[in-house]
């Protein structure tokens, strides 16, 4: 039921508004509105009964294992939450003057300086408000200073064909052209493919590392050797940074920007989809393009660097500061975690990885790059069981939900056929990992036995399987009365 | 060891399931000079009891303010609910819809989204949110000129908000998109129609037009849409989505209604928060669905014909098209719009136009009182909403300095955006303000005057 149809015309929350009706009002009768909006009239426990009611439709980290790789899903402290919810910080104005935000803002001078060390960049700017935006702050900072140097001929951004969809969206949204190029079958960049694709045209080089195929570009220093040799810079997507965190600085691999989802590797909640955060670092050669604001420290006090002091910065992309309650959680999760704390996320959700991957090979499954050591996830192909038994991976990851798992990524990256790509993160303990494979093991012999149960899967979820041709073809996209 | 749950059993037996010594040896694929060794500059770990004594500093340092700017962040009320319920793990916790069925909370969550916005807003469909209210603004544009077949060029009026044009802007200055700035009427405070001659029958894409404006002043917006229609340019609505429950939506200005409407979602149920996370809107015509950037939601049925929802026209976004994508956002603000809609839901479309009603009688009264000190006046005659701006017989900084002396942020200096204003402050009171709260402001502000009069008259 929709909150719609819990409505009853007259209804009302009064304690939720203004208890008399104003008397002063001045607006031209031409701009005022004629009809109320359709929104519900409902009682307050109607509405929290209904979206509690909704929450519990939903899987959730909170809830269930949730090894979607790439994405990170590991547990969101709750003291993050509750210490970037106190009032003070939730009542601040963007707008405030510096002085009445020294607090908030020495957070957010720490929080900077801590993300370039753990990059090994030169500086950060926090404005980025989701990993795809960081992309395009990337990008578009790697355009000014090929253009600043009066170098106007590179018109291209090389990106691997495992890449993120969001890397080549992102380099068209900068006015470049894309070039793919090739992996190998070992799972690293095709080495000749990328000689043959650099020049003078080149813009720079987007890589993700360890990659979305889950393993370790080992390449990476001759990499980055013939894109700055060609005069182009490398981009570095920190969308797998939770694997290398405190073991590899992005910096020291040759890398002169890149961006940090902190929903990922600093444990800020994803949302349902956001809001995310993507702070940019960048090497000292792109400092003076950097977005603003940026915090500074200067004679004790903390202060806001902008357009003024930076005055070749690319310049802002959201109204204020960015997602500041979200970086206010990544800094409590920094400050909970500490330096040691941060080496250790590397090296268990390796561990988690590496233990899942053999154990699921130890019952059957096809591991896409077994030669390779897992990064912090990993990829199984179902090819084969598709082709005995016609179940796919989106059955079985369908049949997951079942069991009480959220699926894996499917079909993605795509050069891998009937994918799932599995991270399982640091925060699970060694018996879920175990009993998720034990259900693996049970979809398989079911995919053999009785395939039917896993192609019509889920059949315990709130709702079956879902035409997603019919939404498209008949859009229905808001309720009507 | 914070947030992971292995004992020394649990490592050893997992070790040997892999077959390797140690944890160290899983990094052998890494090249030896790469590794980093410690982390100097992160501080050693804190427990949670040590954090929160820090995190409570931080936030005493920075203390509480009775709060009169707005600027395009606005203090409202929020039911107690709106939060808890959205802090739930089973929202707060979850990821993108991607698997419908394991998301139908979230999915149905952003369905009642989309229809509260499409009504609020007069347009047809909602996306499910975007980054914010500037970063809408320039996916809008973007989307307007991917709409238009000949023309790359937009009408901006200045009345809209500064930074906003900034970030626009900077967005899309790669896309060979020419942004026009539309100058604004010095007397009444908006964009009169006059000033749009000398473009018209010239090839536009698009004219923007602000509801209410950065100033707080109403646009004639049935004028400006009509304008743009004649000129075979879209009309896009920037505008405040708790004043629509007092004023003409987009989709009925002019004739015809506006083509799409943006905006800022915040003030709906998202505290301010130092600017963030808040989330954008974007709403428009049925015909323009399909150039539509972000996340949609369809509502559709199961195998068992049960209706349910899912992320639908997907062929239009980054993880299908890539290069070819609408735009490359992805993540976009999904809490901040759990929280708005639970928000609407709790205080009704009533109590909606009821907190809109109080925000506009405040600020009119506030003004009323400032008018009545010598030399203080409001800037422009034209009609407002919740917000206005006022000139000063001083220096704006320092007035802002005397009210701060009292617990009071005064407002915006606009100096930095309209220096053609000269003394000029943007003020906003919202029906967070109870009339001790606007007598607190003139009091100070009066002494504030009297005290420069006398220096003015003595100097020292």
């Amino acid at each position: 039921m929709l909150i719609f149809e819990h409505s009853r015309p007259g209804r009302r929350n009064y304690s939720q508004f203004p208890a008399t009706e104003t008397k002063i009002r001045n607006i031209p009768q031409n701009l005022v509105r004629k009809t109320p909006p359709l929104l519900p009239e409902v009682s307050e426990m109607d509405a929290v009964r209904h979206y509690t009611r909704l929450s519990q439709k939903n899987f959730s980290i909170d809830t269930e294992f949730y090894p979607l790789g790439s994405c990170t899903m590991k547990y969101n402290p709750r003291v993050c939450n509750s210490l970037a919810m106190l009032p003070q910080f939730l009542a601040r104005h963007p707008l405030a003057p510096e002085d009445t935000g020294q607090g908030y803002l020495a957070c957010m001078y720490e929080l900077q300086e801590i993300l370039k060390d753990v990059t090994g960049m030169a500086s950060v700017s926090l404005t980025p408000m989701a990993g795809a935006q960081g992309e395009l702050i990337g990008v578009s900072m790697i355009r000014a200073y090929h253009e600043s140097r009066g170098d106007h001929a590179r018109t291209e951004i090389i990106v691997p064909d495992a890449a993120h969809g969001t890397n080549p969206a992102t380099a068209v949204m900068c006015g470049y052209k894309v070039m793919e190029i090739s992996t190998d079958k070992e799972g690293d960049v095709d080495m000749d493919a990328l000689k043959a694709a650099v020049g003078p045209q080149t813009a720079g080089l987007m890589l993700t590392n360890p990659s979305t195929l889950g393993v370790f570009e080992k390449n990476i220093t001759e990499m980055s050797r013939i894109v700055h040799k060609a005069g182009g810079l490398l981009y570095y997507d920190g969308a797998n940074l939770n694997a290398i965190l405190g073991k590899v600085k992005p910096g020291d691999m040759g890398f002169d920007v890149i961006h940090i989802n902190l929903h990922k590797t600093f444990s800020t909640p994803h949302g349902g989809g956001g809001p995310g955060s993507a702070p940019v670092g960048v090497a000292k050669r792109l400092f003076p393009f950097i977005p603003v604001p940026i915090v500074g420290l200067e004679k004790g006090k903390y202060r806001w660097l902008t357009e003024k002091e930076i005055p070749q910065s690319i310049g802002r992309f959201s109204a204020y500061m960015g997602n500041s309650g979200v970086l206010l959680r990544a800094y409590i999760y920094a400050r909970l975690l500490g330096a040691e704390g941060m080496h250790r996320v590397a090296e268990f959700a390796t561990l988690n990885a590496n233990y899942l991957m053999t154990e699921l090979r130890k019952v059957g499954f096809e591991i896409a790059y077994p030669t390779r050591r897992a990064s912090h996830e990993f990829i199984i192909t179902l090819k084969n069981l598709k082709e005995k038994t016609g179940v796919t991976a989106m059955n079985v990851a369908k049949r997951l939900l079942d069991k009480g798992y959220h699926a894996p990524t499917t079909y993605f990256p795509l050069l891998v056929p009937e994918c799932l790509l599995i991270e399982p993160a640091e925060t699970e303990s060694k018996e879920t990992l175990d009993a998720f494979v034990v259900s693996m093991k049970e979809i398989m012999t079911e995919a053999h036995t009785q395939p039917e149960i896993v192609k019509g899967a889920p059949h315990t979820t709130p709702v079956r399987k879902l035409d997603d041709v019919k939404a498209a073809r008949e859009l229905d996209l808001t309720w009507k009365q | 060891m914070p947030f992971i749950p292995h004992t020394e059993e649990d490592v050893t037996a997992m070790l040997a399931s892999i077959g390797a010594n140690t944890i160290e040896d899983l990094f052998d694929e890494i090249p030896p000079a790469l590794k980093s060794g410690i982390l100097k500059q992160v501080p050693p770990g804190l427990n949670e009891m040590e954090t929160s004594r820090l995190m409570l500093e931080r936030a005493e340092t920075d203390g509480r303010y009775l709060n009169f700017i707005g600027a395009g962040a606005y203090e409202h009320h929020i039911p107690a609910a709106v939060w808890q319920i959205t802090t739930r793990g089973e929202f707060y916790s979850s990821y993108t819809p991607y698997q419908a069925e394991a998301s139908q909370g979230t999915l149905q969550l952003l369905y009642e989204y989309q229809t509260m916005m499409a009504s609020l807003t007069g347009m047809d469909v909602s996306n499910a949110s975007m980054y914010d209210g500037a970063s809408a603004l320039a996916e809008a544009i973007l989307m307007v000129v991917r709409t238009h077949k000949s023309s790359r060029r937009v009408l901006m009026p200045s009345t809209i908000h500064p930074v906003y044009r900034k970030v626009v802007n900077t967005i899309v200055k790669n896309q060979r998109v020419e942004i026009i700035e539309v100058p604004y009427c010095a007397e009444c405070g908006h964009t009169l129609v006059e000033s749009l001659a000398s473009w018209a029958g010239q090839d536009i894409a698009a004219l923007i037009i602000p509801q209410p404006n950065f100033f707080g002043v109403l646009e004639q917006v049935d004028a400006l849409t009509d304008w743009a229609h004649n000129n075979n340019a879209l009309a896009v609505g920037v505008v405040n989505p708790l004043a629509l429950t007092m004023l003409t939506p987009p989709g009925e200005w002019g004739s015809n209604g506006a083509d799409m409407a943006v905006g800022e979602g915040q003030p709906l149920g998202i505290p301010l928060s130092s600017g963030g996370p808040y989330f954008g809107f974007m709403a428009c015509k049925q015909k323009l669905v399909r150039q539509m950037p972000g996340r949609i939601i369809g509502r559709t049925t199961d195998l068992d014909g049960k209706p349910g929802f899912v992320l639908t026209l997907q062929a239009r976004e980054q993880h299908i098209r890539r290069s070819k994508a609408t735009s490359n956002i992805c993540t976009n603000q999904g809490l901040m719009v759990t929280a708005a809609t639970i928000y609407m839901a709790l205080v009704g479309p009533k109590g909606l136009q009821r907190v809109a009603e109080q925000s506009h009688a405040n600020t009119l009264a506030l003004i009323g009182q400032l008018e009545t000190l010598k030399g203080v006046k409001r800037a422009f005659s034209g009609p407002l909403f919740h917000e206005a701006v006022v000139t000063l017989p001083m220096p704006a900084e320092n007035m802002l300095q005397a009210l701060k002396m009292q617990g009071i942020l005064g407002g915006l200096d606009l100096k930095e955006y309209y220096p053609e204003l000269g003394n000029a402050v943007l003020v906003c009171a919202t029906e967070t303000k109870i009339p001790a709260d606007l007598r607190k402001y003139t009091e100070y502000l009066g002494r504030a005057l009297a005290e420069q009069d006398t220096s003015a008259f003595n100097p020292t």
